[in-house]
């Protein structure tokens, strides 16, 4: 689905991002882990086409995404509160994210349906702007807001991080379902080790902009993991 | 401290990706400040000899002290409209072990050494120089400009309050529009004459320089309002409380009728009207509606039909330089996802086009009324609409494609005035004064209809090569996509 050759963002001759081979198949739940500056944010932009690659390139689904817009009828992504509308209210933004993705007010409301759980009536018909919303609510529709229109490729940074337990263990369920019964590849940052190595099958870990680690999730990773971060 | 102060803001200024993006706008500051200095400076030297020779009979200081009310105001007005409120980032010093006392203070007497404070002592000094040497006397001369240099002062401080308080409502300009025509209307039906009650008050100090003391006492008080005014906006309080507003919903179905703009257009909308910014917009339009009873009512302005284009570009134009200016900052707080949603760049821009073109046709059957004051009028803000839709708003796009200041709409809290001053209004002269340029060549050389069609035509082409047009602004957008992202990033 994804294939990364050559890619590298220097900034002044500071290299912050070098990855010099990656694939990541489709239908895979990919994590991405690593320290503060690791790279992690730099890669999803790049990914998005945000931020402009020095060397190399980024192909998605055949698309090199800083060529061609191409790409973005089939992703998806919520990267930081950058992402929402603050003067709309939730229910507005998901109809004009629906709208950019073909789909209707109707479809869009039978959509929501399935978030029931996670929104914990805290986000539909509030009468409240996005702005007005806490942080965690308000990235909880933006995560939602990603998931509109089925698409084939979805990004999240740090999904976990400002989200009550609850909804937390939510999300994660949601995930795993999400690759489990679609066809969607799940990019996923975190710091959290544990939820990371719940939710992806496999973990790539970056430091200092390479990759230093690419391990496909068994019973020892979370282990593994902690073992390499402790150091 | 203060100079840990200065320091934060002078890179605060220089850092900001804006500074370094506007250097051409800022050396067109540097001379529109020049050309203020130089014709102040004359101004002053000037006037004495001048009103010597008109009013041989009577003493050119009462004269001058006899119209320092208008003085005043029009300080007042052009302060309130160009001078930017003293602005600091101040929740990162609550909390360090700093006296309250010392921001406040900090903020309010840095504001004193504004260019606005020195500008009118460009005048005042030549003119008190004259005073000393035309034989008013030493003490005369510096009393007078230190008198001045005191109601300057006060004006200044004066100004912060009703821009702080006009800032908090959503009225935008019309508080300063109404104080100053409320004060200018009592003054002419003479109700309260405080043109001469100014006078008599600048005579009397002259001639006792004792009563100085008043307008010290008034410096003093006015600066104390302030202090407390700022003093009590030094608390996060004011920004954090949860001033939740009750969301309405609309669907705004007959936008449906626009296609694939649509979905933008009902964001446009909303964002204009839903956010205290924006919304001042709304204002303005009534403002421009009005502005022709300026200048078509009065007998000198009936046959200067160069005028009426001046004004044709402001009515229908008014909406366009406003809003258009800050095009795509507008959206700055979620351009991100824009750029990373399925949109095509061409659509977002188009609505915007759409939006301003629609807005200036309603301005334009809004200023039709004008017709009463002669046809000619009608038929000249046609030509300007015509040339707003056909250059105008494409240079406003074009132009957008330079910006790289972000708008924060969620910013409510007190010490937050971005995007107004002097560079808003600066980006508005060329629009508004190139069709007068372009009207009067040919006026003067073939004739009035000649003038109305070149305007007309010239409007014509850009509307013809729409399509063409669009495509460039569209690839200049996309080039300057990353910068664009990376500037609305920044905080600053």
């Amino acid at each position: 689905m994804i294939q990364v050759s050559n890619l590298s963002k220097k900034y002044n001759k500071n290299t912050v991002l070098s990855i010099t081979e990656l694939e990541i198949p489709k239908g895979q739940a990919f994590g991405l882990v690593g320290n503060n500056g690791a790279g992690k944010t730099t890669f999803f932009n790049l990914l998005l086409d945000l931020i402009n690659p020095t060397t190399g390139s980024i192909i998605n689904n055949g698309i090199q995404v800083n060529k061609s817009e191409e790409w973005k009828p089939f992703t998806a992504a919520f990267i930081d509160e950058s992402f929402l509308i603050g003067y709309l209210t939730p229910e507005e933004y998901f109809y004009f994210i629906g709208e950019l993705r073909g789909m209707n007010k109707a479809d869009i409301d039978s959509f929501l349906k399935q978030f029931e759980e996670i929104f914990n009536d805290e986000i539909i018909g509030k009468k409240k702007y996005l702005r007005d919303l806490s942080k965690g609510n308000q990235k909880k529709a933006g995560i939602v807001a990603a998931l509109i229109g089925d698409p084939e490729v979805v990004i999240l940074d740090e999904p976990f991080a400002n989200l009550d337990p609850t909804t937390q263990i939510r999300l994660k369920k949601l995930l795993r379902d999400l690759t489990k019964n679609s066809r969607a590849t799940v990019l996923i940052s975190s710091h959290d080790l544990g939820h990371v190595t719940e939710v992806c099958e496999r973990i790539v870990v970056l430091d200092k902009g390479e990759v230093v680690k690419d391990i496909k999730t068994s019973e020892e990773t979370l282990k593994e993991l902690e073992a390499y971060f402790s150091v | 401290m203060i100079k840990h102060f200065a320091s934060f803001e002078w890179k605060q200024f220089f850092r900001s990706s804006y500074w370094q993006k506007s250097i051409a706008l800022n050396i067109l500051l540097g001379f529109f400040a020049l050309y203020l200095m130089v014709s102040f400076l004359i101004m002053g030297i000037a006037i004495y000899p001048v009103l010597e020779d008109k009013f041989p009979d009577k003493d050119p200081l009462t004269i001058v002290n006899g119209i320092l009310f208008f003085w005043f105001l029009s300080d007042l007005m052009m302060r309130f409209f160009l001078q930017k409120l003293p602005v600091m980032n101040i929740k990162p010093f609550l909390i360090l072990p700093l006296k309250r006392r010392k921001i406040v203070n900090y903020v309010l007497q840095k504001s004193a050494l504004s260019f606005f404070n020195f500008l009118p002592l460009f005048a005042v000094i030549p003119f008190g120089i004259m005073l000393i040497i035309n034989n008013h006397g030493i003490t005369t001369g510096f009393v007078w400009i230190a008198t001045m240099l005191i109601f300057t002062l006060v004006i200044n401080y004066l100004n912060f309050i009703i821009e702080s308080k006009s800032a908090e409502t959503e009225l935008s300009f019309l508080p300063i529009i109404l104080i100053a025509s409320v004060l200018f209307a009592l003054n002419h039906f003479e109700i309260v004459s405080f043109a001469s009650l100014i006078g008599s008050t600048m005579n009397a100090i002259v001639e006792n320089p004792l009563f100085i003391i008043a307008p010290i006492v008034l410096l003093v008080a006015i600066y104390l309002v302030n202090y407390q005014i700022l003093r009590k906006k030094l608390y996060v309080d004011e920004s954090v409380k949860s001033k939740t507003e009750e969301a309405s919903t609309t669907t705004m179905e007959w936008t449906r009728k626009f296609g694939s703009i649509a979905p933008f257009l009902q964001l446009d909308l909303k964002l204009i009207t839903r956010n205290k910014r924006p919304r001042s917009s709304i204002f303005i339009l009534a403002i421009g509606l009005l502005y022709g009873l300026f200048f078509y009512p009065q007998e000198m302005y009936a046959d200067k039909e160069w005028l009426y284009v001046f004004v044709g570009t402001f009515v229908t134009g008014i909406f366009m330089i406003n809003f258009g200016q800050f095009i795509p900052a507008w959206d700055s707080g979620y351009y991100k996802l824009l750029m990373s949603q399925n949109i095509k760049y061409k659509e977002y821009l188009n609505s915007k086009y759409s939006l301003m073109i629609m807005v200036s046709i309603l301005m334009f059957v809004l200023s039709i009324p004008y017709v009463y004051f002669g046809w000619k009028i009608l038929v000249v803000h046609f030509a300007t609409l015509i040339y707003n839709l056909g250059i105008n708003v494409y240079i406003l796009l074009y132009a957008g494609s330079f910006n790289r200041k972000k708008i924060d709409l969620t910013q409510r809290a007190a010490f937050n005035y971005q995007g107004t001053g002097a560079v808003q209004w600066i980006v508005g002269f060329p629009l508004l004064f190139v069709p007068v340029l372009i009207f009067l060549l040919p006026y003067f050389t073939l004739g009035f209809e000649a003038a109305v069609a070149t305007l007309i035509i010239l409007g014509i082409i850009g509307v013809v090569f729409h399509q063409k047009i669009m495509t460039f602004i569209t690839k200049k957008y996309l080039q300057s996509k990353y910068n664009m992202i990376s500037a609305f990033d920044q905080s600053n």
